[in-house]
């Protein structure tokens, strides 16, 4: 005999009331990742390691700037939420635990936010 | 009455010990461990854009790190790293589905992820030092 509610179970949302939320998010920017990041191997054969000019033009194309805005937003979402699986698995302690999640997600926005901006700042700016 | 004295030696749940070698355990964790050395990769992705978007001086620096031989072995791990978690992650998709989950399925999909993951970073590289003419055939 279940003890969920109607409404529990029409809404699906489990006891963490977010349901597939997380596995979903995950599952979708990894497909995103995939695609993103095989065109950014391409662009980073051609650059990595040239003099500045070739590497500021070539970031600053329209089709690379917006692919590499795009992947470090998705890598972004699917690194704070690996990082925040691994955080729950292994950290046990409540406090340590809020405080690592916490600096999950500052590090994810840093990440993808500093990205951004030098993207943006090659691609607009002087 | 509650007591801490451990009375009767009882048997523990089988801990990681006693577990053989399986191939799919191993692509497991190293799915956890590129994972995490993508996230921290990352930020040194982050660091190389704003060395770039900040001025040439700060972009040698981010170079003459990266041409060292150090650097480039560091460059090359986290390319394995990302492919590698890339492969698994199709590996994970085709699992999602509710595919490959017979025992001789997962142990070649297993297998699979590493051969692949190794031979298309080997492929990346080649064929990225052959296009910049660092490699002649």
């Amino acid at each position: 005999m279940s003890q969920r509610t109607p409404l529990g179970k029409v809404r699906g949302l489990g006891s963490a009331k977010d349901g597939t939320d997380h596995f979903w998010k995950q599952r979708v920017t990894g497909v995103a990742n995939l695609i993103l990041v095989c065109w950014m191997f391409v662009v980073l054969a051609k650059i990595a390691g040239a003099d500045l000019q070739t590497v500021k033009s070539t970031l600053a194309r329209p089709q690379n700037a917006i692919a590499i805005v795009l992947l470090m937003l998705s890598a972004s979402m699917h690194m704070r939420l690996g990082m925040q699986v691994i955080i729950e698995d292994y950290v046990h302690s409540e406090g340590r635990k809020v405080l690592l999640l916490m600096a999950n997600t500052f590090f994810c926005i840093v990440v993808a936010l500093t990205s951004v901006f030098a993207i943006l700042k090659l691609s607009l700016g002087a | 009455m509650a007591s801490a004295k451990p009375a009767v030696k009882r048997p523990l749940s089988p801990h990681l010990s006693i577990y053989r070698f399986q191939i799919n355990m191993v692509m497991s964790i190293l799915h956890r461990i590129t994972g995490t050395a993508n996230y921290f990769g990352t930020a040194f992705v982050a660091a190389w854009l704003m060395s770039a978007a900040t001025g040439s001086k700060h972009y040698e620096t981010a170079n003459a790190l990266l041409t060292h031989p150090i650097g480039m072995l560091l460059v090359f791990g986290y390319s394995w790293s990302v492919i590698h978690h890339m492969v698994g992650g199709v590996r994970h998709l085709i699992w999602d589905t509710g595919r490959g989950f017979s025992i001789a399925n997962v142990n070649a999909l297993s297998w699979l992820t590493i051969v692949l993951s190794l031979t298309l970073t080997v492929l990346v590289w080649v064929v990225g030092l052959i296009s910049r003419g660092a490699i002649v055939l």
